[in-house]
């Protein structure tokens, strides 16, 4: 017994140890949060399209189509976005893929003008003035990619921009779950 | 010159990240908004609560609440409502449930076992002062006592 206790000390150290070298691992991001919605079905929401803008409106409905979508929050403020853009844009030409945004906190003006320099690779978007939906969805900042699968459950969450090393994990977070379905 | 510097610093108050607009009239429903406003973490800026924080999503988060509160929530139901969302991690102060037994259980079982040593070694330390461990013989022991014994008589 008073053996095993001698030995306490080092198994304490020991302990705190593997915390602080889990804690010094590289690419482990703490300010990255872990998302509620994981495995949840969509959230109630509907918005209106952009004025003048082709792309219908985004409902709930239309993430409960039997189809996986990637849903993308975007703002033309955002800069981080426009390097994205053209990576999704790419994404949708060589993939099928459905994708849809939502159109985070934007003035019309400003995501049409945006949209018409860059592109519209979105099948629908939702205008998204007030950032209520985007409470909804639990997005804390844009860009934010969501992948919904053909139920309408959100089975990923990717925070920040889809380039380089964020489009490797991306791509790869989506080719698990098309894997999957 | 002195007296101008002084008016300013007492004109001068604490910078609120709640815009006048935000506050409600209802002076109650607005005290139950700030006390949970302080307790829900900014998801943009991650240590500040949402009440003195100036991202734009914190001040959503505030109105949020404050629609809520207005609506008749409690505010138990204003924070499920945001857990549901953002999760856990926008409350300061993490629920007690299994994954978080730890986590609450911790401090109390660590100052408990640190507590149970302490006691231990004052306990064992006591008991060995007055045992002094002896090399009498038991014939010398006895004659010890008997002086000790004798010395005790004679004491007033």
């Amino acid at each position: 017994m008073k053996r095993a206790l001698a030995y306490l000390p080092v198994l304490v150290v020991v302990i705190i140890g593997a915390f602080a070298y889990w804690g010094l691992q590289g690419g482990r991001n703490p300010a990255e949060i872990p998302s509620a919605l994981i495995s949840k079905p969509v959230p109630e929401f509907a918005l209106e399209g952009i004025e003048g803008v082709a792309s219908p409106g985004l409902a709930t409905a239309d993430l409960k189509t039997g189809e996986l979508t990637l849903v993308n929050v975007f703002a033309s403020w955002c800069v981080p976005c426009r390097a994205e853009h053209a990576v999704l844009t790419r994404m949708t030409a060589t993939q099928d893929l459905r994708l849809v945004g939502i159109n985070y906190k934007d003035r019309a003006d400003d995501a049409r003008a945006w949209l018409e320099e860059l592109g519209n690779p979105y099948l629908a978007i939702g205008h998204d003035f007030s950032g209520r939906a985007g409470i909804e969805w639990g997005v804390s900042g844009v860009p934010e990619t969501f992948i919904v699968d053909a139920s309408g459950t959100i089975v990923h969450r990717f925070t920040g921009p889809i380039v380089g090393d964020g489009q490797r994990r991306f791509q790869e977070a989506l080719d698990k779950v098309m894997a999957g379905s | 010159m002195k007296w101008i510097a002084l008016v300013f610093m007492l004109l001068a108050s604490p910078v609120w990240a709640v815009e006048p607009d935000e506050i409600l009239d209802d002076p109650v429903l607005e005290e139950r908004a700030r006390e949970i406003s302080a307790n829900v973490r900014c998801v943009v800026c991650q240590n500040e609560p949402i009440d003195s924080s100036n991202a734009g999503v914190a001040r959503d988060l505030r109105l949020l609440v404050r629609e809520r509160l207005v609506a008749g929530d409690s505010n138990d139901e204003v924070y499920d409502f945001l857990v549901a969302r953002y999760g856990d991690y926008v409350l300061f102060k993490p629920p007690f449930k299994p994954s978080t037994y730890a986590l609450w259980l911790a401090p109390i079982f660590i100052i408990g076992v640190g507590g149970l040593a302490v006691f231990m070694m004052l306990f064992r330390a006591r008991r060995t002062a007055t045992r002094v461990p002896s090399d009498l013989t038991d014939e010398e022991q006895k004659a010890l006592d008997a002086i000790r014994a004798a010395q005790k008589k004679d004491l007033p």
